[in-house]
């Protein structure tokens, strides 16, 4: 295998070709470190990496930097975020040195929800640099070995760089740009948004991958899977840039009582079926937030087991 | 028509309620009004076709005003009426009459000294 | 224009609290212009603060007066001989017309009347909404005439991100996505290779963030 930007567990498996599994945890409301370690407990040895959310939705949580490196600790690989929404350029610099130090290997660079819909929104935003550019960043370090203002850097950190695309944000005939502009600044791997509207996803990967851009970065389709309908009806109505089909409400809705969640599941599972032929996907990346104890389950019976080792 | 209507009512025309501003109604109650009210052509029929809806909105600020300084806010009011339904006239006035006894002297009539 | 909004009734009435005579001061400015600190708002202020202050049997004499600007010493000086004669003086001025009386009037107190948001303009009649955040590096020719620092809620160089729906920000649906109207606009007009350039950061020392700004007109200065 030709030079690795990192050399963590997520790049190997991808670069040898295989279809890769990643899942999320995100930290607790406190220092609790035994809640931390239970629920990625669930995740060990079932997915690839996992991502470790940063002060998702802008509510207040163990730093992400923090609970990757107990991860680590307990041999399980993270994918590191940072959201522009908290910290400077400085502290972005000084926090991706402090988490390589710590075993981090992979990062994900994430605009971050605002925090208007945290439970601080009094906060001041900082939003020094955006995502696109706080990717441009890890890569001049990881490559340059420099900083931002071009200093060297003892010891570069060498991250596997990752980015998200959300397909069903408006307007649509820009998102598949805007991903391409995110791997031209540097992500090796893209996450994207939860997908439930197929017809649009199969529409956007199509576009990119009449760009190449499958070539140029690894691409993971996003599930989540749905609980209830109630789930299904509140990311319809309120969660911005989430796109439900109310075929899959429906669909849901005819499960019967006690039997949704299953099908929830179930759809889950053909959407993966999907994907592992789809041209230009490279792997899922599974959130099943609050639900990580039916990762294992999932993964077994959509065949995504066992993860390869590499 | 000769109808009468209560003597408390103090009338000042005005060519149309959009020349009505929000001082002249907060002066009125600086001034020691127990109440005091609009009357503006039906929305729709103005002459001069939106100073009633002027009017109307000038209202519900000082509503508001009165409101956030702890005074009821139904000692102002905006009522639509017809230039000729003299009895409709007589009986705004009375209505606001009565209500402004209901709701008894406006609490910013000067306070004698004990 | 700047923009401004009137501070609460309650919080006014307690700044003027050991107070028996004012004077409210008003600017024929921004403040007049979206009516919030004018001579009619001077006007309608000063009765909701004589009714109040007369409802608590505490009568409170309140003068008036609007001068052209709050934001220039020369006219700052055409109030010298009236300021001294109150227990305190409420400006409805932007918060530069308090701070300019302050400096020049160092006895007497200034208080603010209005809360100052933003730079802007009236886009309809009675509302006026933010177009400027006052950076000191305008980009607005980069992005067809629309600044994403003040009108993006990230202020994104690189937007939008993956909540913009519907043309609305994820914010709110009150807030338009300058982003999706910039990347609007640059197809509409076959300019869309201008956005998918990286931009540099942004340089934030001429804006706020690199500490109190000050312009000098070399060529003015005596």
């Amino acid at each position: 295998m030709s030079d690795l930007k990192s050399g963590s567990n997520l790049e190997k498996v991808l670069r040898a070709g295989h279809f890769a599994l990643t899942g999320e945890c995100g930290p607790p409301k406190g220092a609790n470190l035994e809640h931390l370690k239970e629920k990625f407990s669930h995740l060990k040895g079932v997915v690839d990496a996992v991502n470790v959310t940063d002060n998702q939705t802008a509510v207040v949580r163990m730093s992400s930097w923090a609970a990757s490196a107990v991860m680590i600790q307990n041999g399980v690989e993270p994918n590191f975020q940072m959201v522009c929404r908290d910290r400077n350029r400085l502290a972005m610099q000084s926090d991706i040195l402090g988490a390589y130090a710590m075993g981090v290997r992979n990062m994900l660079c994430l605009s971050g929800d605002h925090q208007t819909f945290g439970n601080h929104p009094q906060a001041k935003n900082v939003y020094d640099i955006d995502s696109m550019q706080l990717i441009s960043l890890v890569k001049k370090m990881r490559d340059e070995g420099k900083f931002l203002n071009d200093e060297d850097i003892d010891v570069p950190p060498k991250m596997f760089i990752g980015a998200a695309s959300n397909p069903f944000a408006d307007p649509f005939e820009f998102r598949v740009y805007r991903l391409a502009m995110k791997i031209a600044a540097g992500a090796d791997f893209i996450q994207t948004q939860c997908i439930y509207n197929m017809e649009k996803f199969r529409a956007f990967m199509k576009m990119a991958v009449d760009m190449g851009l499958h070539e140029k970065a690894y691409i993971l389709a996003g599930i989540t899977p749905m609980k209830s309908v109630g789930m299904a009806q509140y990311m319809a109505k309120s969660v911005p840039g989430m796109d439900v089909p109310e075929s899959l409400i429906k669909r849901l809705r005819g499960a019967g009582k006690g039997k949704v969640a299953e099908e929830g599941i179930q759809f889950a599972i053909e959407q993966i079926q999907e994907f592992k032929e789809m041209k230009g996907i490279a792997g899922i990346h599974l959130m099943a937030i609050e639900w990580e104890h039916k990762v294992p389950e999932i993964a077994e019976r959509a065949g995504l087991l066992p993860r390869p080792k590499v | 028509m000769r109808l009468s209507y209560p003597s408390n009512v103090k009338v000042i025309q005005v060519p149309c309620t959009g020349r009505v501003d929000i001082i002249h109604l907060l002066k009125a109650v600086e001034d020691g009004a127990d109440a005091v009210y609009v009357a503006g052509c039906m929305e729709g029929e103005c002459h001069f076709l939106v100073g009633n809806l002027k009017a109307k909105k000038r209202v519900q600020y000082v509503k508001k005003v009165l409101q956030e300084l702890g005074i009821e806010p139904e000692r102002v009011e905006m009522f639509n009426l017809s230039a000729g339904e003299g009895p409709r006239f007589a009986e705004i006035a009375r209505e606001m009459v009565d209500r402004a006894k209901a709701l008894g002297p406006s609490p910013v009539k000067m306070k004698k000294a004990a | 224009m700047i923009i401004a909004d009137r501070k609460p009734v309650g919080e006014l009435l307690e700044m003027v609290k050991d107070c028996n005579r004012i004077l409210i001061l008003g600017c024929k400015g921004c403040v007049t212009v979206c009516n919030v600190g004018g001579t009619k708002e001077v006007g309608v202020l000063a009765s909701i603060l004589k009714i109040a202050r007369k409802k608590e049997g505490r009568p409170l004499q309140v003068d008036e007066k609007t001068i052209e600007r709050q934001c220039d010493p020369e006219y700052i000086a055409q109030v010298k001989d009236m300021v001294g004669q109150y227990d305190a003086v409420i400006s409805m001025a932007c918060g530069v017309g308090p701070q300019f009386l302050s400096e020049a009037y160092p006895d007497q107190r200034f208080f603010p009347a209005v809360n100052t948001t933003s730079f802007g303009g009236a886009v309809s009649h009675g509302i006026w909404a933010e177009r400027c955040a006052g950076c000191g590096t305008c980009l607005i020719h980069h992005f067809d005439g629309m600044c994403p620092i003040a009108r993006c809620s990230k202020s994104l160089l690189h937007g939008p991100c993956g909540g913009s729906a519907k043309g609305k920000c994820e914010i709110s649906k009150e807030v338009d996505c300058i982003w999706d109207m910039i990347v609007k606009k640059k197809m509409e007009k076959g300019r869309l290779e201008d956005l998918t350039k990286m931009k540099p950061n942004k340089d934030w020392r001429t804006a706020r963030d690199g500490g109190p700004r000050k312009s000098v007109r070399e060529e003015l200065v005596q």
